[in-house]
């Protein structure tokens, strides 16, 4: 039997679940449909940044919406989401990588964005103690900071479904197609059809636009993360590099999340990765010489989460160019987590109200070209 | 004590206990290069802890049974295989890569066929105040007297059930050890399920040697049997154990507690690979989904041994000879034709794994030994307790992986080696699903914690990697 909803949203990541909060906050009833569960792949196991430090400018409006959500994400979702803001530090590990940062500050300043601040070493010692006296400054966006992935995404699931979407979990969405005017999707033996599709699966998004005709330049890749066991607390704000790949934080208890982007070897189909530990040790080998004091600690696990990268590493996140009622919401290309909920209040803007306040305009489908696939 | 010598094997076997020792053997005797990789300090797994250094050198004190460790061991070492104890493998994957330590140096090997003869894990007892210090497994304890002649000399209470349970309270009475009372968990009803399975047992290697011990230890001391309920308590230090046994509570003092309910396959290893894993209701536990000559859902990968589901150390035995011969018909088939025929091996299997049924029926551990609730603690690494995991499934955690971002079960140092079979018991009974549907906890290397530093150290280039290894 085919239910008729006002949106059919596929994909249960940090992105499909905040838009279907958004949607229900406007009033609307959408499904949310997640092959898997909310959050089982990049979205519930990615590092947890919440950062709006060192983003590609397109996407900086979007980010600065989405911190807003952030700093009061409790009174939107009953769940503090384990939400701290103890600021992210770019650190440059020498004068040519501190120019650098000197010159992307004063871009963002000319075009008044003031959430990025040029520090000294003394400021860097005295934000991050612990880090190589060797390291001249960097830069320093002090509103962010970070959250447990898997918490949050479950938190807008929940709020969600609170609010009355049917949220459908472990059948995929399939044989989508537009009759008369409808979305349909088939979920095992029921059926959905409405007005709106958001196509927001992330790694299998691309899959998704193509067999609508919007074939996009995208990659499925693998982030690998690994956690060390407690370590006394030594580390306050997130912090990454700007030579070499690393992230790394400090939970509360004591626990250490190394990151940075080198990849796995992704098994879409089977949901699986296989990683890479050869590129684990060269972060493990970048913490070493960079926090003597972490040279002691065990790890005690890796992993990596799924995800879809687009060739120019910006997200996908408009209607579509070719169909009504459709709209994309993938691609965020390995910095998704924090924009989720200003992603997820946009799309729900774009789709009740026909548009948003919010700058997004080079984050369309429509900036592929046939020649540029 | 070295990494291995060579970047790549025909065959690499992890783990030697019985199944890894005769796999081994059988592999580089067939001329493959064959690699033995063991976490202890020398062979012989759990079984034949210590085989070849334990100061106990009365051998009816350990009985017979473990002295037959000694000629496997004396097989591989004939054999050619290389051997490399205290190596720990933490990380193995479907590109058959293999992560092992070997004094604290990390290295990479490749091999065209692995072999898992990981063991088994004693089953979680959680049980309320299990996590006190004084309490702890039958395992660890038989560990401390077959390597160190260790045996307990405060009030000694042993609670629970299976074969294990009476031969170690055997093996600490022939060491001059003082049990001062068994607890029995053993159900009344299993003796009644187990009874259309006693023929096979009756005819088995376990029946005569069971019923010996039973007999030797009850004439020693005192065994209470049918416990329904059991409880340990202490301020910081266990100092009584309090059960319920025929309508009537009772509590002792006690120095020591030893609990036990029965082995289940350890599957860390396979599953971090992505073998598939299947829950087994006879056995109460996951085990890996395998062919008859043990190969398992990602090519390359076998698994002998209790790994491969609970069969004792003879079965084991016979599951690594065939793991094994199998590898040399698919590698070397002409060395396959010197080995034992493996219609030969597969009858010895099949003698081995005779009353195994019995055994399963007659100690499967009741449900509230199994499934706590309340205050218990459940995961002793993040302490979580029942209650705290109930409550989280209440607003939405559907299995172990979704209640990770409620409760960080299984996400510390064991990685759900203590916590695993009973989170997913737990959650199936309040959701009304079977464990299958429940499912584990997505497991992922390292299998076991390695330093970072250690890591660090394997960011070489690939020339300074070859260098050492040909140095």
């Amino acid at each position: 039997m085919t239910k008729r909803v006002d949106a059919i949203v596929v994909g249960g990541g940090i992105h499909g679940c905040s838009t279907a909060l958004h949607l229900c906050l406007a009033g609307m009833e959408p499904v949310l449909i997640e092959k898997d569960y909310a959050g089982r792949h990049a979205s519930g196991v990615n590092a947890g940044g919440v950062r709006q430090l060192a983003r590609h400018i397109p996407e900086i409006p979007l980010s600065i919406r989405s911190m807003g959500i952030w700093e009061r994400i409790e009174d939107l979702l009953d769940d503090d989401c384990s939400f701290e803001s103890h600021g992210q530090v770019l650190v440059a590990e020498n004068q040519a990588e501190l120019e650098v940062c000197r010159s992307r500050v004063a871009e963002l300043n000319a075009l008044g964005l003031t959430h990025e601040e040029l520090i000294d070493a003394a400021e860097l010692k005295r934000l991050v103690p612990a880090v190589a006296d060797t390291c001249p400054g960097g830069v320093v966006s002090r509103r962010d900071g970070a959250a447990n992935p898997a918490q949050t995404t479950t938190a807008f699931r929940r709020k969600a479904a609170t609010l009355g979407a049917t949220v459908c979990e472990g059948v995929a969405a399939s044989n989508i197609r537009q009759l008369d005017g409808f979305w349909h999707v088939d979920v095992g033996a029921d059926s959905f059809a409405a007005p709106v599709l958001v196509n927001a699966a992330g790694a299998w998004a691309g899959q998704i636009a193509a067999s609508l005709g919007e074939p996009v330049p995208v990659e499925t890749v693998a982030p690998m993360l690994m956690i060390t066991s407690r370590v006394p607390h030594f580390i306050d704000p997130v912090v990454i590099l700007r030579g070499r790949k690393l992230s790394f934080k400090q939970f509360a208890n004591g626990t250490v999340l190394i990151g940075g982007g080198h990849l796995a070897t992704p098994y879409q189909d089977r949901n699986e990765t296989v990683l890479d530990w050869r590129s684990l040790a060269v972060s493990a080998r970048t913490v070493f010489e960079l926090f003597p004091v972490m040279r002691g600690a065990t790890i005690v696990r890796a992993w990596a989460g799924i995800e879809a990268r687009m060739k120019d590493d910006l997200p996908v996140l408009g209607p579509s160019a070719r169909h009504k009622g459709l709209y994309h919401q993938f691609g965020f290309s390995l910095h998704g987590f924090q924009l989720g909920p200003g992603a997820g209040a946009v799309m729900a803007e774009l789709i009740v109200n026909g548009g948003t306040q919010t700058r997004i305009g080079d984050l369309g489908i429509d900036r592929f070209h046939p020649s540029t696939l | 004590m070295s990494t291995p010598k060579r970047e790549a094997y025909d065959v690499v076997v992890i783990g030697a206990g019985p199944a890894g020792l005769a796999a081994a053997a059988t592999a580089a005797e067939a001329g493959l290069s064959t690699l033995l990789l063991d976490e202890n300090a020398g062979p012989g797994g759990q079984v034949f802890r210590a085989i070849a250094s334990t100061p106990v050198t009365e051998r009816a004190q350990l009985g017979a049974d473990y002295w037959v460790g000694a000629d496997l061991v004396k097989a591989v070492r004939a054999s050619g295989a290389e051997i490399i104890q205290r190596a720990t493998v933490w990380s193995l994957d479907r590109h058959i890569e293999i992560g092992v330590s070997v004094g604290g140096v990390s290295a990479f090997v490749k091999a065209r066929r692995v072999i898992l003869a990981t063991g088994a894990l004693e089953r979680p007892f959680p049980i309320p105040g299990w996590t006190l210090p004084g309490v702890m497994t039958a395992g660890a304890a038989q560990t401390m007297l077959k390597s160190s002649a260790l045996v307990p000399d405060g009030r000694t209470v042993i609670a629970g059930q299976g074969p294990l349970l009476w031969l170690l309270a055997a093996q600490i009475l022939r060491l001059g050890g003082r049990i001062g009372r068994i607890l029995d968990t053993t159900e009344r009803r299993n003796y009644l399920a187990a009874l259309p399975h006693a023929f096979a047992f009756l005819t088995s290697p376990y029946f005569a040697k069971g019923l010996a011990l039973m007999r030797e230890v009850r004439a020693k001391v005192p065994v209470v049997s049918g416990v329904g309920e059991l409880s340990a308590a202490g301020d910081g230090q266990l100092a009584t154990v309090t059960y319920l046994a025929g309508g009537r509570r009772e509590t002792m003092q006690a120095d020591l507690l030893l609990l036990h309910q029965g082995v289940v396959p350890n599957v860390n290893l396979a599953m971090a690979a992505g073998v598939e894993h299947r829950w087994d209701e006879s056995q109460l536990c996951w085990s890996p989904v395998l062919d008859q000559n043990g190969n398992s859902s990602i090519d390359g990968i076998a698994i002998a041994g209790d790994g491969a589901g609970i069969g004792g150390a003879g079965a084991a035995v016979f599951r690594g000879y065939i793991a094994a011969r199998a590898a040399v018909e698919a590698l070397v088939p002409a060395s396959a034709a010197k080995l034992t025929p493996m219609a030969e091996l597969r009858t010895g299997l099949v003698h081995a794994e005779r009353g195994r049924a019995f055994l399963d029926t007659l100690f499967r551990p009741a449900p509230q030994f199994r499934i706590p609730s309340g205050d218990t603690v459940v995961c002793r690494c993040e302490e979580v307790t029942a209650k705290d995991i109930l409550e989280a499934v209440a607003i939405g955690a559907t299995g172990p992986n979704q209640l990770k971002a409620y409760r960080r079960t299984g996400m510390g140092p064991c990685q759900g080696r203590l916590c695993g079979l009973t989170v997913t018991e737990l959650m199936a009974e309040a959701r009304g699903k079977s464990p299958q549907e429940i499912g584990y906890y997505r497991l992922r290397a390292p299998v076991k914690p390695i330093t970072l530093a250690e890591l660090a150290a394997v960011a070489k280039t690939e020339d300074d990697v070859k260098a050492v290894v040909r140095g």
